[in-house]
């Protein structure tokens, strides 16, 4: 028997994140952990993942120790196939180029709205958040991963302010309101990874994290979510993927 | 003024506007203090460049020692740029997707305090929105139709966004509405003295920024001569017939970073960054003093930033060009 390794939440949110994506696919990343998991992605199970940035990169392959600050900076470029703006990239989105989203968040509802706007009343907000940059566009027009913290004061029943959309107020609702494509996938946190049911659109646990209860999803959610009676779990990180985790991020910007 | 004044045309007057300005090949070239005079107070001021990547920063830093008023600022993503416009009060509405210094310096603790005491206001508009409108601006249309946005509060609390059934094919698609600023800021690598500017790297929004704008005030690193520009007019992006000045601005872009020239100024931005934490108003105030109004001039702010710094973002900056 080999003993368990030690790793961040962080760490654990990109593993478990990067597993998630297929080689072969198109993934718009977002800076921070989903870049993380692309990256480890890339240098685990799916070399030929293709990585976009809403900066305007199609392609590129993040050089380890540079990671950049946003998806708009040169060492986003390292490598990349093609450089274009920021409009044409997005709208790669929109003609149906891009198979999944991938992305960060702030606070999350049971129908996986995305807030990342205002928290509390958007009219007189306790906090004015940085707002959505691409992250309307990407939850409006693709498939979506969001990873997060799972703390009950970031997994309400609903959201103060939908900035991302997910299936709105769940059932046919998101397709009713226009938004014909797209949707979410994944939550993956630190404690589970959660899917959506098919018919009313509701949060549902798919996989617990390795020593992570029911219970423990349960107290850190702000809503009722459906978990198995007998749930399954998710293998642990391994050594490999811990590794070029904290060789792309030596200096724990994005894995602390 | 409505947000629909301030940021549409009558079509008929964009094009007087543009047909009387001298479109002619001269030379255009002025001092930041020169190009600050063409911006009026409560003008629509687009910003070219996006987070912290080719950020018009010398232009701005001249804008606020000119003591301007009343812009309404538009860029795709804002970072430190927009703290120092609303705590300087040369800009109290800035239109933008996303606004913090950068992701890994957490939630701007300046936007937070002028947006929430509702002394300024961050009007939020999804990136592929503000693409889509500055390209309609570029268009000469009123509107361009996209798929995002439908259904979220972001749409909701716009009021000069409209939904509608396509009338080809009964789809639903939001309408928004075309942006065409009366001035653009644009910091490139190199251009000509007449205007014709060359990118490398990123463009970003800039290329339809500034043909969407009334007129273009161009900083570049360098200028080179027309003859240069002549030789591979394939790499011109922005043409001299939308330029209106040219001011040539070495390391204009710093503390923020220029494609191949310059990364971001990463210790200077940590430091910044840090100075807002414990008290951010008087931080912003004591860093204006210091950076913005201060210095005689660039080259004096360049050296405020001291010249390890530079010299580190440099060599990081020309790296992408090594194999």
């Amino acid at each position: 028997m080999t003993e368990p390794l030690d790793y961040t939440a962080s760490e654990l949110l990109a593993v478990m994140s990067g597993r998630i994506l297929v080689d072969g696919q198109t993934a718009f990343a977002g800076v921070g952990i989903p870049l993380l998991a692309a990256v480890l992605a890339q240098r685990t199970h799916a070399a030929g993942l293709t990585i976009l940035f809403e900066g305007g990169t199609l392609g590129p392959f993040v050089v380890a120790g540079e990671l950049p600050p946003s998806t708009n900076e040169q060492r986003c470029t390292r490598r990349a196939n093609m450089l274009l703006s920021i409009t044409d990239v997005l709208l790669l989105l929109q003609r149906g180029y891009v198979d999944v989203g991938f992305m960060g968040g702030a606070q999350i509802d049971r129908h996986g709205n995305l807030n990342s706007s205002f928290i509390g009343d958007p009219a007189d907000p306790a906090v004015r958040l940085p707002g959505t940059g691409g992250g309307n566009d990407i939850a409006s027009l693709t498939q979506m991963i969001v990873a997060m913290k799972h703390e009950r004061r970031r997994f309400v029943e609903k959201v103060d302010f939908v900035t991302s959309p997910g299936y709105l107020d769940g059932g046919a609702s998101r397709e009713e309101s226009g938004l014909v494509a797209g949707g979410m996938y994944r939550v993956v946190t630190d404690l589970a990874v959660m899917g959506f049911d098919d018919e009313t659109r509701r949060m549902k646990v798919l996989a617990l994290h390795p020593g992570v209860t029911a219970q423990e999803v349960r107290d850190n959610t702000g809503f009722d979510i459906d978990i198995a009676a007998e749930p399954k779990f998710t293998e642990p990180p391994t050594g490999k993927e811990l590794g070029i985790l904290r060789h792309l991020d030596p200096d724990r910007l994005y894995t602390a | 003024m409505s947000d629909r004044e301030i940021t549409q045309k009558p079509y008929l007057k964009l094009r007087a506007d543009t047909q009387a300005r001298d479109r002619s090949l001269r030379e255009k070239v002025m001092s930041l203090e020169e190009a600050a005079a063409l911006v009026s107070d409560g003008d629509h001021v687009a910003i070219g460049g996006c987070t912290m990547s080719r950020t018009p920063f010398a232009m701005i830093w001249a804008l606020i020692r000119a003591r301007k008023s009343g812009l309404h600022c538009s860029r795709s993503i804002t970072s430190s740029e927009g703290e120092l416009l609303f705590a300087s009060g040369v800009s109290e509405h800035i239109l933008t997707s996303w606004f913090s210094q950068g992701i890994v310096w957490g939630i701007s603790r300046i936007m937070r305090a002028y947006t929430e005491s509702k002394r300024a206001r961050f009007e939020e508009w999804s990136h592929m929105a503000i693409g889509l409108r500055y390209r309609a601006g570029a268009m000469g249309v009123p509107f361009l139709p996209m798929r995002a946005m439908m259904g979220s509060d972001v749409a909701g609390q716009l009021d000069n966004i409209h939904e509608m059934e396509c009338p080809f094919t009964g789809e639903r698609v939001v309408l928004v509405p075309a942006l065409n600023p009366d001035i653009a800021l644009i910091h490139v690598q190199r251009c000509d003295a007449y205007g014709n500017a060359q990118i490398d790297g990123l463009e970003f929004m800039d290329i339809d920024i500034a043909m969407a704008a009334n007129r273009v005030i161009l900083t570049t690193e360098r200028i080179v001569s027309n003859d240069q520009i002549r030789r591979a007019p394939d790499q011109t992006k922005i043409p001299f017939i939308a330029v209106d000045a040219v001011v040539e601005v070495p390391y204009g872009s710093a503390p923020h970073e220029c494609y191949g020239v310059y990364e971001p100024f990463f210790d200077h931005m940590d430091w910044y960054a840090g100075r807002m934490k414990p008290e951010a108003e008087a931080g912003i105030a004591a860093y204006l003093e210091k950076y913005i109004y201060g210095p005689a001039d660039w080259a004096e702010f360049l050296s405020l930033l001291g010249m390890a710094d530079l010299l580190d973002a440099s060599r990081r900056g020309r790296s992408i060009y090594n194999d």
